[in-house]
């Protein structure tokens, strides 16, 4: 047993940190220094960088085209992507239907879809939830009809995230209604530009624009696009879902965010003194780092189970349920240690091109549209209630 | 990077399991705690068989040049069986003083019997005023002739009463609180001047209240420096705050298990009541408490022996309020889902319980070391 | 809207601390204060002084023989009598089972048996749990089978029922019993008095996490039950028992028992020792005490309104049940911080010295014996009287209509 990383590690280490300070655009650096708001443009020109190293897909096998990392490598570079400021990997094509693809999918839709997702060519987003089916998934009413060796899909999804930006979207849709719900599901790909899709904005409580409606009015769906056999869409579905909830914690992001929360609690004054020479305070930093430290040591016990072989369980359930409150309360804190000043709305500044002035401190307007966004933290990727449900069923069988 | 055991490491794991599974039913360790003394001489000559009271020490000590791994795998498995043998006062603390202060002739003296079985030991630290500041101490030792003489009171000394021999943190300079000043010294547990009143602490241990009426020692009593004993104890009381929090996770398991169990069996309504959401989503929330304990415990160990004085002081202290918050979470949640039951005497899970609520008060509770971490972190 | 107290109602607290001060004996003052266990005479002595004053049953209306105080005087009284440190009321017979008499019972049942719960005279305890019928009481088995024979008219009881408070210094119990097991759960079950001293009636003591003796199980084995001793109708024993179990709650919110309590905590941080200075100077835990008194503020604040809502003629709905939650979390509160306000000296087990008799000295500060005991005890309180998970699903269904 031992923490120590391994010389071949340690080079790797210095490897990876290298790469992201010579290919990370300082612009775009900056922006996720600040929290600023990112464009599609931002996260591609560093999802292509990373297409290039061989990097992008960074958890698939040697076999598809990934590098084949291993666990300790791949927390490194998670880790150091995290401390240099690089952008979060959009997950939807790289850890959510590529896996999907080559797991379940033929040669034809590897050899179409795979190369574009490694380099980072195509954006797609997912297409699972609907209005009426949120934690109850497998409800889904989409429908799709077989006409020919086309689909005609009918329906609605929503919690649609950056789908205004999407080249295609993957969907869970009905294609046998009077099948038992879990059974009569199918897994499609739909490109986006297809005649029929309409996508609406929602505006989220913070006032910012991530996720939309998607609409689906008769929209024709080649039968080359499905995914697995017909009617078997919900084991796609589920293991993507398992896929989703292993990187889901964010521990990398969520030290940068204790070490970011510091440096504003010594920015903060408070009678005449840094916000962080408060006991109480302090110990509140402290009791969120030691939460941290906590998660990242629970993910490393997984990781050390898959390198030896073992393959990550329902437990990793509990990542996400840890993970999505350590990055609630996060932004919980950073909005008290600003104070008065978390007041003012200027969704403006959310954007590194305004010229607007701050009201307070620079790191003051970003601390309640935060707070108030994290709360989908819980909610969304399964909500915490539905992961408790899922580690009491699975793990402790009651 | 690699967080598995090597074959050994399981091999231990297993031989303690193997112990608490033939020696500590319920029903054996309720006798065991009635006993006079609180625990098994049988007992104490099988860890000295199977190694495990040297397994910390190096080889140079007479010990099998193992470390805080090794007192992590023993110590969890203890905690599953609330094994009442007196490991933490003699092996981790005063073996582990002994091992880094000691002279030649000091280790040479204590370890070898301590290793054999045939050695016990306590250490004597806390005052009425101490609270958890190691250096509140006023029990005070003054220079006579070539030796010592200690004057003053202890409290709360685990295993006095089978102490062969007990350390004495004593103030030989300095004002009060003040860390330098402090020196250790080994005490005959027999010795005249020591009066001790003895008895059973909550969770069924033994300790004593101790008065020390002028006790006269010799200069080679003195363990370590004189007046500069400090960092050792901190160090060892670290080294013991990180074996609590192992005893810790593994009374959560057990705990856990014990509740699981009963919520699966247990009817009413019709159906188990574990078949209700608002009892499957606490023992969830139990489940990731002991995970969260576990994943600290071992960050603890791993990190207890790092160079850095810093890690190695954050390392304890997070795992103690990890186990403090997590232990209090897991013991309150098993008595209220064993409803009344919980709350008697008659099952394990009231005992577990106990040992878990005072393992938060020892060496300071879940509050005390949020402070002591939160003073390091924020000062780095 | 007033919060301020009227002269006749300050008055009032006047006089009943002054008869409080008269007539609670100084040993059971100091037991409360201390932590110490009462015994049986502690309750007794100051019931009976109670009832000779006619303040026992103080909920009662006048009709049975009570006080008939308005709420505010109800109050006063608990407050007064709690800062006053006198033990509280064994519910039993006043606050449970005499209700249940005077609202379903016959005439001369009243006349049986009130008189002597008025009085104290009379020791009452609760046979409703059961070993398989806990939260959910309904499911109790316990059977009363009807005969009637050369002697009279009876019920021949046979089962068991399990915390038991006080069962071992009861003269009577009230049970639960099923008359008809043909019937859907809540259907068959009647009430019935049985009294201690009848043959068949055993009684075994549980011992609880902390030591202490305090309920019991009680084994009913063919004990012979005169019908005249059955409150309402057969097989109609159900609304009693949930009319019982509302009374109950009311009550269980222990608000002024927690007021003393915070005030005590605040005595002993000024008492424990901390860095040269003393627990109470130290801003951490001092916060974490403001933070309980202020639960305690909004607990009382909610009765209060309850309390005003009955004064106008309402009954005490089922939002009572938060009461309940909040009030038992808060006293298993008060006791956890007493016991870290202790430290490392509530480790020592110290058993004798829970009782005022001993000579022994204790081991650490007088205050240190009882913290630790008393927090492992106080995890029953959101566990009796219906869970605090039945409490809540009360609420969410009575309340919220879910």
């Amino acid at each position: 047993m031992d923490l120590a990383f391994t010389p071949e590690e340690q080079k790797f280490a210095d490897e990876v940190r290298a790469f992201v300070r010579s290919h990370l655009p300082a612009d775009i650096r900056d922006k996720v220094k600040n929290g600023k708001h990112l464009i599609r443009d931002d996260y591609m020109r560093w999802q292509q960088a990373l297409g290039k190293q061989g990097w992008l897909v960074y958890t698939w096998p040697k076999k598809h085209g990934g590098p084949g990392f291993t666990p300790a490598e791949r927390y490194i570079f998670e880790n150091i992507c995290a401390e240099e400021h690089a952008p979060g990997i959009i997950p939807f094509g790289t850890k959510m239907v590529g896996p999907v693809i080559y797991t379940f999918g033929n040669d034809e839709q590897k050899a179409k879809f795979l190369e574009p997702i490694r380099k980072s060519t195509v954006w797609w987003c997912q297409g699972y939830s609907e209005p009426g089916s949120g934690s109850d998934l497998a409800s889904l009413r989409t429908k799709a009809e077989k006409q020919g060796d086309h689909y005609i899909v009918n329906g609605s999804k929503t919690w649609n995230t950056m789908g205004h930006w999407a080249d295609w979207i993957f969907c869970l849709v009905r294609t046998d209604p009077k099948a038992k719900p879990q059974e009569g599901i199918s897994f499609l790909l739909i490109g986006m530009k297809t005649p029929g899709i309409t996508v609406k904005p929602i505006i989220m409580a913070d006032g910012g624009h991530e996720v939309n409606e998607v609409f689906f009015d008769n929209v024709k769906v080649p039968v080359a696009n499905l995914v697995g056999k017909e009617n078997e869409g919900w084991t796609c579905a589920k293991f993507l879902l398992a896929n989703e909830r292993l990187g889901i914690a964010a521990v990398p992001q969520s030290k940068r965010g204790v070490a970011a929360l510091k440096a504003i609690a010594r920015a903060e004054q408070e009678n005449g003194k840094p916000l962080i020479e408060n006991q109480s305070f302090a110990e509140k930093i402290a009791d969120l780092e030691i939460q941290v430290t906590a998660l990242e040591y629970t993910e490393l016990r997984v990781l050390s189970t898959m390198a030896h072989g073992g393959q990550p369980g329902p437990e990793v359930s509990g990542l996400k349920v840890r993970g999505s409150e350590i990055q609630q309360r996060i932004t919980e804190l950073t909005m008290e240690a600003v104070g008065e000043y978390a007041a003012p709305y200027l969704p403006g500044l959310l954007w590194q091109g305004s010229n607007e002035e701050p009201v307070g401190p620079a790191h003051a307007h970003l601390a309640a549209p935060r707070y108030f966004n994290t709360r989908k933290t819980t909610i969304y990727g399964g909500s915490n209630e539905i992961q408790k449900g899922i580690i009491s069923k699975m793990v402790l069988g009651l | 990077m690699d967080l598995s055991l090597s074959d050994e490491q399981k091999q231990l794991q297993d031989a303690a399991e193997r112990f608490v599974r033939d020696k500590y039913t319920f029903e054996n360790r309720r006798k065991i705690a009635a006993t006079e003394k609180g625990w098994l001489a049988e007992n104490w000559t099988q860890m000295a068989e199977l190694g495990w009271l040297g397994m910390a020490f190096s080889e140079e000590d007479g010990g099998y040049g193992g470390g805080p791994i090794e007192t992590m795998i023993v110590m969890e498995q203890f905690g599953k069986g609330l094994v009442l043998e007196p490991f933490l006062p003699t092996v981790v603390l005063g073996g582990g003083m002994i091992a880094k202060a000691g002279s030649k002739a000091q280790k040479e003296a204590l370890l070898p019997p301590m290793i054999e079985g045939k050695k016990q030991f306590a250490f004597a630290w806390l005052e009425r005023q101490s609270r958890y500041n190691l250096a509140d101490v006023s029990l005070k030792a003054t220079k006579e002739g070539s030796g010592w003489s200690l004057a003053g009171h202890k409290g709360v000394v685990y295993n006095a009463v089978s102490a062969d021999n007990i350390i004495v943190l004593a103030r030989t300079s300095g004002g009060a609180r003040e860390e330098k000043g402090l020196t250790l010294f080994v005490v005959d547990g027999k010795a005249k001047g020591i009066t001790r009143r003895d008895y059973p602490t909550q969770d069924a241990l033994r300790a004593s209240e101790l008065t020390f009426d002028k006790v006269s020692v010799g200069a080679d009593a003195v363990l370590g420096k004189v007046d500069d004993a400090f960092g050792v104890v901190e160090d060892a009381v670290d080294h013991a705050i990180v074996a609590l929090c192992a005893e810790a996770t593994g009374c959560m398991d057990a705990i856990n298990a014990a509740t699981l169990e009963y919520i699966k069996t247990r009817k009413q309504f019709g159906v188990p009541i574990g078949k209700f959401q608002v009892l499957q989503h606490r023992m969830v929330d139990c489940f990731t408490n002991a995970q969260e304990a576990r994943s600290m415990t071992l960050m603890a160990s791993l990190k207890i022996d790092d160079k850095d004085p810093v890690v190695r002081r954050k390392a304890a202290s997070g795992a103690k309020v990890q186990i403090g918050k997590s232990g209090k979470f897991c013991g309150q949640s098993a008595v209220q889902m064993h409803g009344g039951m919980g709350v008697t005497d008659e099952l394990s899970v009231s005992h577990y319980f106990k040992r878990l609520t005072m393992i938060d008060l020892m060496f300071g509770n879940q509050q005390h070391h949020l402070t002591r971490y939160s003073n390091l972190a924020m000062a780095a | 809207m007033d919060l301020a107290l009227k002269p006749e109602h300050k008055a009032f607290a006047d006089e009943v601390r002054a008869f409080a001060r008269a007539n609670l004996s100084p040993a059971t003052k100091a037991k409360t204060f201390s932590g110490k266990h009462y015994d049986k005479d502690d309750h007794i002595q100051w019931q009976k002084a109670l009832g000779q004053q006619g303040w026992l049953a103080y909920t009662w209306p006048k009709k049975y023989g009570g006080p008939g105080w308005d709420v505010t005087q109800r109050f006063l009284f608990e407050n007064v009598l709690a800062e006053e440190g006198a033990p509280r009321i064994i519910p039993f017979g006043p606050k449970m089972v005499g209700p249940v008499i005077y609202t379903f019972g016959t005439d001369e049942q009243k006349e049986r048996f009130l008189p002597g719960i008025r009085s104290s005279e009379v020791s009452w305890c609760q046979g409703y749990s059961e070993p398989g019928a806990g939260s959910d009481l309904a499911s109790l088995r316990t059977r009363a089978v009807r005969v009637e024979d050369a002697l009279g008219d009876h019920y021949i009881v046979n089962g068991q029922k399990t915390w038991t408070s006080f069962a071992h210094w009861g003269d009577w119990i009230f049970c639960l019993v099923r008359t008809n097991p043909d019937a859907k759960a809540q259907e068959g079950i009647s009430f019935l008095l049985i009294d201690m001293r009848t043959p068949g009636v055993t009684v075994r003591p549980i011992i609880m996490l902390d030591g202490a003796h305090h309920v019991n199980d009680v084994f009913l084995d063919n004990v012979k039950v005169p019908v005249a001793n059955r409150i309402g109708k057969e097989g109609e024993g159900w609304t009693c028992a949930k009319f019982l179990l509302a009374n109950e709650r009311l009550g269980i919110a222990e608000v002024p028992a927690s007021k003393r309590g915070v005030r005590s905590l605040r005595d002993i941080a000024r008492a424990e020792p901390q860095g040269g200075a003393t627990l109470a100077d130290d801003p951490a835990f001092t916060a974490q005490i403001a933070d309980l008194d202020l639960q305690v503020q909004a607990l009382e604040m909610s009765e209060l309104r309850a309390l005003s809502t009955m004064a106008l003629g309402g009954a005490p709905g089922p939002e009572v049940s938060t009461l309940k939650i909040r009030g038992s979390e808060i006293q298993q509160r008060i006791a956890e911080l007493t016991m870290e306000a202790v430290g490392e000296y509530a480790a020592p087990y110290q058993p004798g010295m829970l009782f005022q008799d001993t000579n022994e000295t204790p081991v650490g500060p007088d205050h240190a014996p009882p913290a630790a005991p008393r927090y492992f005890n106080f995890r029953k309180t959101s566990i009796y009287g219906g869970s605090n998970e039945i409490q809540k699903n009360i609420v969410s269904k009575m309340v919220l209509g879910l």
